[in-house]
């Protein structure tokens, strides 16, 4: 069963210098008990995308066209405000890169795990009881006393582990995590990668993950589309895109990676040239101002070319594989 | 190129937490953020502090600046001791030893343009008589900035650009040592690489030394010629980075090179994974401090504070060291 389905969805920003086409026919699904990664740098869109999922897009935003159907009937680009309350924190939730923004300060982490139960219709004990064993589960040690702590007497590790609780509370059919780990430390980003894997499986939701970080990627993810200026340019299993990229950006983008180089090398690969100004897309691949196997044919919208499977990249040139891309 | 530019000597820094009430009760009214650590920096090479977050790293470069009060210990650097001088004092001493802060975007004032970024560091100085704008294009060519960038605000910037800018402001002075803290956190691998070349250009050309702060393993990688692991304030290990890399002796190094996500979904990974979580500076554990966390421990690391020892190139602290 297909959870999330997003097709050709377009987005854009109404500003002061004119409208920006922050996303443009994203088509994406996340099948039930999978994970699938979004990658891409700063201003490819992953926040916008989130956001238009979570009917969050500020009032500017407008959805140009395009559906995103969640659990097969509804369409969450036209849901009303009052459906989509009702959604949210319940069947689909949300984990953030600060763990300290997604908690309340002021309030202990026990009032804040049975406030999200309000629909449950539980007795306050009962809240309470899941609560602890929601802790449990995500390996806060002594859970029953920690309930009347307050956020600030927990370390950046476990506020991040009680975030996940909290958001996998109500057993969403959903998670949507965005850059959970960025904030942690290596030991504690893959601690939080294993306990995200374990409870995946045990809830049985599926999972949208939004990083930049490659390696975090793949160790978490079954599939992964790559997004480069609002547009999806890659998409396939995490194996086929790791080890067998097609598109020019993703190779490239795998190829800046200091995780890649087993030594020091005098000069770290970067992307040359910058990101275009959505406000004017250049015309035909987007890519096509960066990419050094541009052509003429490059100027025209480039096809979505089967690499094989699921594996699809959107480019011109995708029979060049990743070993034989020049440096 | 051999010679000591900076030498610390078992610094400790330490901050009063609690009030009165905590004092009353007896409970502790001081944590030792960093707790003993010495090292040395030559000139000419980079220096890297890695460690989780909490563990002193931020803290052990402000204290360099004299932005945080030594407790104990010394800090001479070029020949002078730094502790226990004045802010008026430690003035010429930052212009020799800038400081590049965390977040690239945040450490530049909103309201000043690029221009009057890059002249402040002159104006401060005293040194207002130079041609200020000759000054700024000087500076936006070194870091491979447009010339009109100067009329540019902070939100104007990307954060790439804006690490830029944080860059030219470092150098502006002709400094000997850069202090970097987390030069690339928040920004894209392909921006990253482009700062890192940059600083990497810098050193070169006009022999720079640098101390960087970073949690990310790879970057260090790239980047230091020697490096030191903080935990819980102290130095557990420190050495050549080549030679830490490929031989940790310290089992919290091992852990960490350990834990560094990589770009592989078919990768067998032989983890180590490290049980409970870091223990407070309220209450450091007894013996030696990772013993709580530590997959060797055995004994006696509960019981008995190890020494520094030296293990090849590397000094660490640990009873029973890996790869010996």
């Amino acid at each position: 069963m297909t959870v999330l389905a997003i097709k050709d969805l377009s987005v854009a920003f109404h500003t002061e210098s004119g409208r920006l086409e922050a996303l443009k026919q994203v088509s994406f699904s996340v099948a039930a008990n999978r994970s699938v990664g979004v990658v891409g740098e700063s201003g490819c869109g992953k926040s916008t995308l989130i956001n238009a999922i979570l009917g969050l897009l500020a009032d500017n935003g407008e959805i140009l066209s395009g559906e995103i159907i969640f659990e097969g009937d509804k369409d969450l680009a036209r849901l009303d405000p009052t459906a989509m309350r009702g959604l949210r924190g319940q069947r689909i939730a949300t984990v953030f890169q600060d763990p300290m923004g997604a908690l309340n300060p002021v309030l202990s982490v026990g009032r804040q795990m049975r406030d999200i139960q309000y629909r449950s219709g539980l007795s306050k004990r009962d809240k309470d009881a899941r609560s602890v064993a929601m802790l449990r589960k995500v390996r806060i040690p002594d859970p029953e006393s920690r309930l009347t702590q307050f956020p600030h007497e927990f370390s950046g590790g476990m506020k991040q582990r009680i975030a996940i609780a909290m958001a996998l509370m109500m057993e969403p059919a959903l998670l949507i995590a965005d850059e959970p780990t960025t904030a942690l430390d290596a030991t504690l980003e893959v601690a939080t990668i294993e306990l995200l894997k374990d409870l995946q499986r045990d809830i049985g939701c599926s999972v949208l993950f939004i990083s930049h970080h490659l390696g975090v990627i793949a160790e978490l993810c079954d599939e992964m589309i790559v997004m480069y200026a609002g547009e999806v340019v890659e998409s396939g299993t995490t194996r086929e895109i790791f080890h067998d990229a097609r598109h020019p950006y993703t190779q490239k983008l795998l190829a800046c990676d200091p995780a890649r180089l087993s030594q020091r090398v005098p000069r770290l690969p970067t992307i040359a040239g910058t990101l275009p100004d959505l406000r004017r897309r250049p015309s035909g691949c987007v890519f096509q101002p960066r990419c050094d196997r541009a052509d003429a044919q490059c100027l025209t919208t480039p096809p979505s070319a089967p690499v094989g499977g699921s594996h699809i990249a959107h480019c011109w040139h995708s029979d060049v594989p990743l070993g034989a891309m020049s440096a | 190129m051999n010679e000591d530019l900076l030498r610390v000597s078992d610094l400790r820094v330490s901050f009063r937490v609690g009030g009165l009430s905590a004092r009353l009760a007896g409970r502790a009214t001081e944590i030792e953020a960093v707790s003993g650590v010495s090292f040395t920096l030559q000139r000419g090479s980079t220096f890297a502090l890695v460690g989780e977050s909490g563990s002193g790293k931020t803290t052990l470069a402000r204290t360099l600046n004299g932005l945080q009060p030594v407790k104990a210990g010394t800090i001479v650097f070029e020949g002078q001791e730094l502790q226990g001088l004045s802010n008026a004092a430690m003035k010429p001493v930052r212009r020799r030893m800038p400081m590049m802060f965390q977040d690239p975007v945040g450490s530049l004032s909103p309201r000043l343009s690029v221009r009057s970024l890059l002249s402040e560091p002159f104006v401060i100085h005293g040194l207002s008589d130079r041609d200020l704008n000759a000054e700024v294009t000087r500076l936006l060519a070194l870091v491979g900035l447009p010339r009109d960038f100067a009329d540019r605000y902070p939100h104007q910037l990307s954060g790439g650009q804006a690490r830029r800018v944080g860059v030219a402001r470092a150098i502006a002075l002709d400094p000997v040592l850069v202090v970097a803290d987390e030069p690339t956190a928040g920004l894209d691998v392909s921006v990253q690489g482009e700062v890192l070349n940059l600083l990497n250009d810098l050193r070169d050309r006009m022999g720079l030394s640098m101390l960087i702060i970073t949690h990310n393993l790879h970057v260090v990688r790239q980047i230091a010629d020697r490096m030191a692991v903080m935990y819980l304030g102290r130095f557990v290990e420190q050495g050549e980075t080549e030679a830490i890399f490929r031989a940790p002796h310290h089992p919290y190094t091992a852990a960490l090179l350990s834990a560094n996500p990589e770009p592989d979904p078919d990768r067998v990974h032989q983890r180590i994974t490290l049980p409970a979580d870091v223990p407070s500076l309220l209450a450091r554990p007894s013996g030696c401090e990772f013993h709580t966390r530590c997959p060797q421990a055995e004994g006696r690391c509960a019981l008995d504070v190890p020494v520094p020892a030296s293990v090849g190139d590397s000094r660490l602290t640990c009873h029973f060291p890996l790869n010996t």
